[in-house]
C-alpha cells in the first residue's frame, strides 16, 4: 500500500497512543457545569439566560453574535447560579455560565436513542440552519463555526469534502475511537456535509497507525456513494489543513488563501459526527469525546463528557496524582496549551487532556549551530531559524518578507532543534507583531 | 498540590542535542583514527590528544576569562575541532605547532566571532591553513607509514602521492613512471601512504561517513556534490590528456578529498541551509579542489576550496531559499 502524504517537511515524534484500545465511556454528568461563553474562533456568544433561570439539557443559553460566532446550549439540566469569570485553558479569566445540575432532563425533540437515522431528509439550507442552531464548531481544535465553512460563496465550487481523521498529535485517540465506534454516524455526517456544500466527493484521510479504523471505514464507506478512505503516512503535521489537502488531492492551497480556493472544505471526523447528531438527531453540541491521557495516569481513557465538565474531575477519575510535578496540556503535546490549573472547564475544542510528568522542563538553550533541520522539517517551507532571529531583534520587515504569516505553528522546528531553541515562541511573537504592522497598513 | 509547569507548545522535544551530534561525529571518526594510529603510531596519538586538549583549553579559557560567560566546552564542539585539526596535519608535526594551530582555530576562527554557531569559516581548516603558511616545511613533510610504529624518533619522510605526482609532472616525468613509484590503489584506499593523520584511509572515512548518514547527522547533498563534481571534473581532464592529469579514482583515494567532503565541508555551522545551497556549495568545493590540484601551486586544494566556499555560504543562504508551500515557483 502506497501511503499518501504531504511533500515538504514534517517530523515523527513518538506516537504514544496509549489509549487507542480504550473504548469511549460516558463520563458522569458534572454537579456544576461551567460553560465558557467564548468557545469558538471568532466572536464570543452572548448569554440569554439569567441567574436563577432553570434550564434543560440542550436549551440555548447563549446566542450567536455576528457572522463568525456560535450558539451555546446547556450541557446539564438545573439552575443557572451565576454568570461570572472563570479561568480557562488560556490562563485568563473569561466569562462563563455556571449551571448547578439537577437530574438530567433533556429538552423535548432531541433524539437521545442510539438508533441510526440514515435517511437524509434535510435540504441543503436546512442542514446549514441546523448546524448553526446546534452550535457546531470544528472539533479538531480550531473551533471554527462550522456553518461558515458550509456556506459556499457565489461563484465558488466545492469539489471535495475533506474529512480529517488523521489525529497526528501524539497521545490523542478521541478521533480514532470515534471512527471505530461510530463509523456509520460519521459517514452520514459526511453525506450531510457533501449535500450542504454541493460536493460530489468526500476524501477521508487517516494516518496509517490506525489500520483498524482505516479497514472499518473503508468497508463502511462502500454503502455511502462518493466517500473514499485513504491511508496516510504517519508524519506530523499530516492533520494540518493544508498538508491534508495536499496529501489527498495533490493541490496546494496558495499562501494566504483558504481551502475553498482549491475547491476543498476540511472537517474533522468529530465534526462530521456532530453534524450527524445535529441534523439527524436534533442534538446540539453539548458533549464530545475527549482523551484523558499521560503515562503517569493509572487509568487513562477516552470519555464522552459534557461541555463544562471540570478537567480536574476527569483527571482524578483517571487516577491523576496531583503531588507529582507535571505539565497539564489541553490538546496534544505538539500544539496543545499548557494550563495553569486543572480546575478549568471542558470546552467544545477540548480534544484531549495530557499529563506530562517527564520532560516537563524544557532543555537548556544552546547556540544555533545552523544545522538547518528546522528549515528541512518546516511543512510550509519557511526558515524558522531566520524568522526566530529576526523576531527576537524586532526586524519585522524580514519576518514579513520571509512569509512569517504562513507559519501554521505546528512546532516541528522547535521539536527538532538540537540546540533546544525556543523557535516557535519567537515566531509566534513575530507573527503577532508582523500581523499588526500589516493590518495597520491597510 | 505541586505547581504546574507552563510553556508554549510544543511540549515534547527530540532527544537529539548539540552534544549528541558532536559525539556522533567523533564516534564516526573512530575507524579513520584507528587506521592512522596503526600506520603512524604513537606520535599520531599524542598529537591528536594534544590538539583536542588544546582546543578545549583555549575555548574554556577564552569563555571564562575574556568573554566572562559560562564555559560550554561540554557541548563537544571544541573537542571535535581539535580532533579534526589533528587529522589535517602530518603526524610528525612538532607538538608546539599544533598548540598554536589550536589557538588559531578556536581563538581566532571561532571565539572571536562569538563562539559556536557564529563562525563563518571552518575553525579546523583555518588553523590548518594558518600552520601551512607559517610552517610550510613541517606541514609538508609526511612520515611514511610504518606499521605499528611506537618510536618517537624521526621517521622517514616523503611526499604525499598527490605531491609526488604533481612535482614529478612538473619535472617532466611521465605519468606511468610516477604511478609505478606508488602503492597500488587498494593500499592507497586503505591508507597506506603519506598524508595528514586522518586523511589517509578513504575506506575508513567512507565507513564513518555512512554512519553519519545513517544517524542523520549529515545529509548526502554536500558529500555527493563535492565528490561527484570533483570526479567529473578530474575525469574530463583525464580524458583530455591522460599523460598530464591523474585519473579521477586517484584523486578520490589520495589527499584530503574524503575527509574534506564528509567531515570538513559538512560542518553545519559553515555550510548552507537549503538543499540547493548545499548542492552548489558541494560543487564549488569539488571544482576548486581539482582546479588547485591540477593548476595550483599546492598539490592539495581541499582546505582552500572549502574555506573559499565557506565565504560564499551567506550568499547561498540568501539566494536559495527553500521552496515554500503554496507558492508557485517563478
Amino acid at each position: 500500500m502506497r501511503l499518501k502524504t504531504f511533500k515538504i517537511g514534517g517530523v515523527h515524534p513518538p506516537e504514544n497512543k496509549i489509549t487507542a484500545q480504550e473504548a469511549i465511556k460516558s463520563f458522569p454528568v458534572p454537579s456544576t457545569a461551567r460553560v465558557m461563553l467564548h468557545q469558538n474562533l471568532g466572536v464570543a456568544s452572548v448569554p440569554i439566560v439569567n441567574k436563577g433561570d432553570e434550564v434543560k439539557v440542550g436549551q440555548v443559553i447563549a446566542r450567536q453574535e455576528g457572522f463568525i460566532s456560535s450558539f451555546i446550549h446547556a450541557p446539564v439540566s438545573g439552575i443557572v447560579t451565576k454568570i461570572e469569570e472563570c479561568v480557562d485553558a488560556s490562563g485568563y479569566r473569561k466569562p462563563a455560565i455556571f449551571i448547578e445540575a439537577k437530574g438530567d432532563e433533556w429538552l423535548e425533540g432531541i433524539d437521545t436513542t442510539a438508533t441510526l437515522v440514515s435517511e437524509i431528509k434535510a435540504t441543503k439550507e436546512e442542514i446549514i440552519r441546523k448546524v448553526t442552531e446546534m452550535g457546531i464548531v470544528g472539533l479538531g481544535g480550531a473551533t471554527f463555526p462550522s456553518q461558515v465553512k458550509l456556506m459556499v460563496p457565489e461563484g465558488q465550487k466545492i469539489e471535495y469534502v475533506i474529512i480529517n481523521g488523521v489525529e497526528c498529535e501524539p497521545y490523542l485517540t478521541s478521533d480514532h475511537r470515534l471512527m471505530l465506534e461510530r463509523p456509520h454516524e460519521i459517514m452520514i455526517g459526511i453525506q450531510l456535509l457533501m449535500k450542504a456544500t454541493g460536493a460530489s466527493k468526500a476524501l477521508v484521510g487517516v494516518e496509517a497507525n490506525k489500520l483498524d479504523a482505516i479497514e472499518l471505514l473503508t468497508n463502511v464507506a462502500r454503502e455511502y456513494p462518493g466517500v473514499e478512505v485513504h491511508a496516510l503516512k504517519v508524519k506530523y503535521p499530516q492533520g494540518g489543513e493544508k498538508q491534508l489537502i495536499k496529501a489527498l488531492t495533490q493541490r496546494e492551497v496558495p499562501s494566504g488563501k483558504l481551502p475553498l480556493s482549491v475547491g476543498c472544505v476540511v472537517n474533522n471526523v468529530g465534526t462530521a459526527f456532530a453534524v450527524y447528531e445535529a441534523v439527524q438527531k436534533n442534538k446540539p453540541l453539548i458533549e464530545r469525546v475527549v482523551t484523558i491521557t499521560g503515562k503517569g495516569l493509572k487509568t487513562p481513557g477516552n470519555f464522552l463528557a459534557r461541555i463544562g465538565t471540570s478537567i480536574a474531575d476527569l483527571l482524578s477519575y483517571c487516577g491523576y496524582n496531583a503531588d507529582h510535578e507535571a505539565k497539564i496540556i489541553s490538546g496534544g503535546p505538539m500544539m496543545g496549551k499548557a494550563v495553569t490549573t486543572s480546575d478549568i472547564p471542558m470546552v467544545k475544542g477540548t480534544s484531549g487532556i495530557l499529563v506530562l510528568e517527564e520532560g516537563v522542563e524544557r532543555v537548556a538553550i544552546e547556540p544555533c549551530i545552523r544545522c538547518g533541520r528546522c528549515t528541512r522539517v518546516c511543512p510550509m517551507g519557511l526558515e524558522p531559524y531566520l524568522l526566530a532571529m529576526a523576531s527576537s531583534k524586532k526586524m519585522y520587515d524580514i519576518t514579513e518578507s520571509h512569509a512569517i504569516m504562513d507559519c501554521i505553528e505546528c512546532g516541528s522546528c522547535q521539536y527538532i532543534c538540537p540546540a533546544g531553541r525556543p523557535l516557535l515562541d519567537y515566531v509566534r511573537l513575530g507573527k503577532s507583531e508582523t500581523g499588526k504592522i500589516m493590518r495597520s497598513r491597510k | 498540590m505541586s505547581m504546574l509547569t507552563i510553556s508554549g507548545s510544543p511540549h515534547v522535544h527530540t532527544d537529539d542535542s548539540v552534544q549528541k551530534i558532536m559525539t556522533g561525529v567523533m564516534i564516526s571518526l573512530i575507524p579513520a583514527a584507528l587506521v592512522s594510529f596503526y600506520f603512524f603510531g604513537l606520535p599520531a596519538i599524542i598529537l591528536t590528544l594534544v590538539s583536542i586538549l588544546s582546543c578545549v583549553a583555549v575555548e574554556y579559557l577564552i569563555q571564562r576569562f575574556i568573554m566572562k560567560e559560562k564555559p560550554s566546552v561540554t557541548d563537544g564542539s571544541a573537542a571535535l575541532t581539535g580532533l579534526l585539526l589533528a587529522f589535517n596535519v602530518p603526524s610528525n608535526l612538532p607538538i608546539w605547532m599544533i598548540v598554536i594551530g589550536a589557538m588559531v582555530s578556536i581563538g581566532i576562527a571561532k571565539m572571536s566571532f562569538g563562539g559556536l554557531g557564529k563562525n563563518p569559516f571552518n575553525p579546523a581548516l583555518v588553523g590548518r591553513v594558518f600552520m601551512l603558511i607559517s610552517f610550510p616545511v613541517q606541514m609538508t613533510s609526511w612520515p611514511k607509514p610504518t606499521e605499528l610504529s611506537m618510536s618517537l624518533s624521526d621517521a622517514i619522510t616523503g611526499p604525499t602521492p598527490l605531491g609526488l605526482v604533481s612535482e614529478g609532472l612538473k619535472k617532466g616525468e611521465s605519468m606511468d613512471s610516477l604511478m609505478n613509484q606508488l602503492p597500488d590503489y587498494i593500499n592507497l584506499a586503505m591508507g597506506n601512504m603519506g598524508g595528514s593523520i586522518g586523511e589517509v584511509s578513504a575506506l575508513a572515512l567512507l565507513l564513518g561517513g555512512l554512519y553519519l548518514l545513517y544517524k542523520k547527522i549529515i545529509t548526502w547533498h554536500i558529500p555527493v556534490a563535492f565528490i561527484g563534481s570533483a570526479l567529473v571534473f578530474a575525469g574530463i581532464m583525464h580524458l583530455v590528456n591522460p599523460d598530464h592529469y591523474m585519473d579521477p579514482l586517484f584523486h578520490l583515494i589520495t589527499g584530503g578529498l574524503m575527509l574534506g567532503a564528509l567531515y570538513m565541508a559538512t560542518d553545519m555551522v559553515t555550510s548552507p541551509m537549503s538543499v540547493i545551497g548545499m548542492l552548489l556549495f558541494g560543487v564549488g568545493c569539488g571544482v576548486i579542489t581539482i582546479l588547485i590540484r591540477l593548476f595550483g601551486a599546492y598539490p592539495e586544494g581541499v582546505s582552500f576550496a572549502i574555506l573559499i566556499m565557506n565565504a560564499v555560504v551567506p550568499l547561498l543562504n540568501k539566494a536559495f531559499k527553500p521552496g515554500r508551500f503554496g507558492v508557485v515557483k517563478k
